[in-house]
């Protein structure tokens, strides 16, 4: 992959126009297949959840899941979308391995939900209304691995094993309309969309919504053009974008790679594009242009679906409170300060936070623990804080043993290492690893002797009142003790030490 | 019991019930049959010996130990090879799905095997239905009885050719755009394509998925009748299928008169372009039911000129899409070329290999048809056509109760006469292709033979959406009043295939 020339960012922006486009997939937690009653799970042993219908067998005909109906229009309606009384699926013909009937149902000309809004909030604080084209159903494809070659896709490629178990799993497209005047903050915008979306289809419980797992994937569309020109530029699409960190650098790097090329007069081709988490960079897909021939055209073994209007409005009366209302709710019942709480909403970890705190923990606790030392360690990963395999449950419950005096911060941070490696929960890593704080006084006190042996004097000073001489002592059983002694107690058996002698 | 396969299926159930026969030995004597004279008329392209008896001898224990057993148990069937069975290869006439047994049952088949019905076998076509003469079979065509030289009509010309030589009672067909009523019409037998949705299509290879249809072939109308009755029904795996049931064909087939029945004669399908004998034999059968009461009049379908062209790029469109399944990837034939090919090869390679050339050019035309170029000159406003032939209908429905033709300009034509010129041969469809594009109801039944090649003629019956009973009553009621001015059935005269095949072997011999 040659490296590409890139422009300053600040420069970048002095000279173009920035116009985003996002188009969000979205994974349904139905229990079953968009087409067939296969189970919709993650994980399992490769095409065992399958059926004459979503592999394709001569003959097989698809009927469409109520339920990813609902719940497709539920999440039109949350996007503040109309919802079509009719629509139609089409097919979209192409041949690839992964694609068992070598063309995807989906919505074509007439999408579920169209023409929605929602507000965003960057960082910064400013406010973004990002318009909604439409959002329409579809099936998802199988899963490709390609064995043997370097580069992990299908050219090089000794052999390629396909899974089917995902051919079929419903999904919606969610599609905005370009984004035009963000300047900036677009890159910002791009992730807090695509976290918002997380958090309205989560709050809706329509999708696991979890995006190392592929439930919600991003494809990324930016252009540039001269501040003032009409045209929309050309676009490219950078494909798959997976966690939140990955879109915001992703849509940074495809502004500062086009305005070089733009800016020496070159063009920017059509394409789809890859994003490399490691190298921070995109490269070149497939070339893609508006002619892309799919030979759509309706899909005759399904009827139009038709939700009626009552289904309609006992959905939107059963939404979840909308993200700006819910924010403010949280932020009363947690007591935060404006500066903690937008901290919170920055950094995504408003549902972790909240799952924590439903799990026993004091919010002040929760926050302390998602936005420092798990937040530091997601960073130093490079990972997004949602992929660290730590649950709102297993932070609930490090604070809980510190609060029981179990263990202490800095042993909690040990812990919380041994739960990411996957040792299991807090309280397993606790017994398993004997961390628990020492609280059997017989040994603290022979490291009291044993510290005092060494500084006798330490014990009439304390007599005296001079209190300081104390820490020498604890400093020196603590290190005995390798850390796992609750200081306050020696500082206590220290004193009684002292005062009874 | 010499005479035994020669009954229709409404005395054989009968014969059944009463126990004068059993199922056993009923399914015995047509394999005998088909063991004889299959390899000549080259009507199944499987044989289910084993698991027909097994069904027979299941039904036989069950009537013995006086079990209450289905209506139609213990008869024999032939079943269309386009259509999914567990225990038999199903190969849609095609070579890409050579020896492919299907994992799942078509609802079709299911239906069969709960009515406890003998499944004799899978009966040839053209490969995925696409063709008028089982010519495009991968696996030869079947002949027809009448004239072992002849093309039984198609794609259902493996039912159509079972029924005629009495290699079974009773089959299945499947209808896109005649593929049951033009086989019947040429075989001298009944064929019913009933309102698209009547009848399951889970199971059923794709042809065309708008205009596809299951259903009967027979040797009377009753007999369609008593099959349509088994096989209809809505289906929760075909979202097309209709979610109310059509009544009994049963009891429909049963009525008698004809008393003010308005028939309407379609302008657009007689006269020119209708062989002599066709026209005269239908003519005849207007003035029975005139006679018989029924009112006749003429209606105007002026959009049938162009239904030949708009389903030769709906069926193609369609039919492109479905075959895009057929890749090598997960079942029937794979063709690896030579060297480090990738799988756009292998996929190339196969469809190359195991597609007939009517199959590619109805693919190439399709995948052309739906092209962003093309598609609103040709798929497009084939749609529209579509739309204007409904309309057609919907008028001629208000002045007539059934709309009335002969179901295809001439009788059997002989082997190889129309492979040089697909358009010619695409005309044989001309006056029941209308009825796949309205998604109505069409029934062929037998109407006497041309004078001048002594071949069987059919008439075509149509009714509303929905109507199917209107079929089975005039066509039962017209077939009454003909058999009895013939005093026979019109399968008795049906030539004596044991001197057709001996005259066969003689010239193929030379």
């Amino acid at each position: 992959m040659a490296k590409a020339e890139l422009m300053d960012y600040e420069k970048a922006l002095e000279q173009f126009e920035v116009v985003i486009g996002l188009e969000v997939h979205v994974e349904l937690n139905t229990n079953t297949k968009m087409f067939c009653g296969c189970a919709n799970s993650f994980g399992d042993e490769p095409n065992t959840n399958v059926c004459p219908i979503c592999i394709g067998l001569p003959g097989s005909l698809p009927a469409v899941n109520k339920r990813a109906v609902e719940s497709s229009i539920s999440i039109g309606l949350a996007l503040g979308c109309s919802i079509a009384p009719t629509g139609r699926f089409s097919r979209k013909q192409y041949f690839y391995p992964d694609l068992a009937k070598n063309f995807q149902t989906s919505q074509y000309d007439e999408p579920i939900a169209f023409e929605g809004s929602i507000d965003i909030e960057v960082p910064s604080g400013n406010s973004y209304t990002v318009d909604i084209e439409r959002a329409h159903m579809e099936e998802d494809a199988g899963k490709l691995t390609h064995v043997g070659g370097s580069t992990g896709r299908i050219h090089g490629a000794e052999y390629s094993l396909v899974d089917y178990n995902r051919a079929g799993v419903p999904l919606v497209e969610i599609v905005t309309k370009p984004i035009i005047g963000a300047g900036s903050e677009a890159p910002e915008l791009a992730a807090a969309y695509v976290r918002s979306i997380r958090e309205i289809v989560k709050a809706l419980n329509v999708s696991d919504a979890r995006m190392e797992r592929g439930n919600v994937r991003c494809d990324a569309n930016v252009s540039l053009r001269p501040h003032g020109q009409a045209k929309l530029g050309t676009r490219t699409e950078t494909k798959n974008v997976n966690s939140l960190r990955s879109i915001e650098r992703a849509v940074r790097f495809e502004i500062q790679r086009q305005a070089a090329i733009l800016a020496k007069g070159g063009t920017i081709t059509q394409e789809t594009r890859h994003w490399h988490e490691d190298k921070g960079a995109t490269s070149a897909g497939r070339p893609k242009s508006d002619a892309d021939d799919y030979r759509y055209f309706p899909e005759p073994d399904l009827v139009p679906v038709q939700p009626s209007q009552e289904l309609i409005e006992a959905l939107r009366a059963a939404l979840p409170e909308k993200p700006a209302e819910r924010r403010k709710r949280l932020q009363a019942e947690w007591a935060f300060q404006d500066l903690e709480f937008r901290d919170v909403v920055n950094a995504g970890l408003l549902d972790q936070i909240e799952e924590t705190v439903a799990a026993g923990a004091k919010p002040q606790a929760a926050r302390k623990w998602w936005t420092g030392e798990l937040a530091r360690l997601a960073n130093a990963d490079e990972k997004d804080i949602s992929e660290l395999a730590i649950t709102p449950a297993d932070v609930a419950e490090l604070a809980g043993l510190i609060d029981a005096g179990k263990i202490n911060d800095r042993l909690a941070r040990e812990v919380v290492t041994y739960v990411l490696a996957g040792e299991g929960s807090p309280a397993a890593v606790v017994a398993a690893r004997g961390l628990e704080v020492v609280s059997d006084d017989g040994a603290l006190i022979a490291a009291i002797d044993a510290a005092l042996a060494s500084q006798p004097d330490v014990l009439d000073a304390i007599r005296e009142g001079r209190m300081q001489a104390a820490g020498a002592v604890i400093g020196a059983v603590m290190k005995a003790m390798q850390g796992s002694a609750d200081a306050a107690r020696v500082r206590e058996l220290l004193i009684a030490k002292a005062n009874w002698q | 019991m010499t005479n035994l396969t020669r009954k229709n299926a409404s005395e054989l159930v009968a014969m059944l019930q009463s126990g004068e026969v059993t199922s056993v030995a009923l399914t015995q004597a047509f394999l005998d049959r088909i063991a004889k004279y299959n390899p000549v008329v080259n009507s199944y392209l499987h044989v289910s010996a084993e698991s027909a008896l097994a069904t027979a001898a299941e039904v036989d224990a069950k009537r013995a130990a006086g079990e209450k057993l289905p209506a139609l148990a213990g008869l024999p069937i032939a079943v269309k090879d386009n259509l999914t069975t567990t225990d038999a290869p199903t190969t849609s006439g095609s070579k890409i799905l050579e020896g492919w047994v299907p994992q799942y049952d078509s609802t079709v088949v299911a239906k069969l095997r709960a009515e406890m019905m003998p499944i004799l076998g899978k009966t040839n076509l053209d490969e995925f239905a696409m063709g008028s003469s089982t010519e495009y079979s991968a696996y030869g065509p079947s002949r027809n009885p009448w004239d072992l030289d002849r093309i039984p009509g198609g794609s259902g010309g493996g039912s159509s050719s079972a029924v005629a030589a009495f290699l079974a009672p009773i089959a299945i067909g499947s209808d896109t755009g005649g593929s049951i009523r033009f086989p019947a019409s040429v075989t001298g037998t009944v064929g019913i394509k009933p309102t698209y949705g009547a009848v399951s299509r889970y199971g059923l290879i794709a042809l065309a998925s708008s205009l596809d249809q299951v259903g009967p072939v027979s040797r009377n109308v009753l007999d369609s009748a008593l099959l349509q009755d088994v096989i209809a029904g809505h289906d929760a795996h075909d979202s097309t299928s209709l979610p109310e049931g059509l009544g009994s064909m049963t009891e429909a087939a049963k009525r008698s008169d004809v008393k003010g029945l308005r028939v309407g004669v379609i302008k657009q399908l007689s006269g020119a372009g209708f062989q002599a004998g066709v026209q005269k034999r239908f003519d005849e059968s207007i003035a029975a039911l005139k006679a018989a009461g029924a009112e006749i009049v003429e209606v105007d379908c002026p959009s049938f000129e162009y239904a030949i062209a708009a389903y030769y790029l709906i069926l193609p469109a369609e039919a492109s899409s479905n075959l895009a399944k057929f890749d090598s990837v997960r079942f029937g034939m794979r063709v690896t070329p030579d060297g480090n090919p990738t799988i756009e090869r292998v996929m190339a390679a196969t469809r190359e290999a195991g597609f007939g050339p009517e199959v590619k050019r109805r693919i190439i035309l399709g995948t052309y048809a739906l092209s962003s170029g093309a598609y609103d000159n040709f798929y497009g406003a084939a749609q529209k056509v579509r739309t204007l032939i409904q309309r057609d209908f919907a008028k001629a429905f208000e002045v007539a109760d059934v709309l009335v033709s002969p179901t295809a300009p001439t009788t059997a034509f002989k082997f190889g006469e129309k492979n040089d010129d697909p358009l010619a041969m695409y005309l044989n469809d001309i006056a029941t292709i209308p009825a796949n594009l309205a998604g109505i109801p069409g029934i062929s039944l037998p109407i006497g033979l041309a004078e001048e090649d002594n071949l069987p003629v059919g008439i075509q019956f149509l009714a509303p959406a929905r109507e199917d009973a209107r079929l089975y009553h005039v066509g039962a009621v017209l077939e009454g009043i003909l058999e009895a001015q013939w005093g026979k059935t019109m399968m008795d005269d049906a030539p004596d295939l044991d001197s057709l095949v001996g005259a066969f072997a003689a010239s193929e011999g030379k």
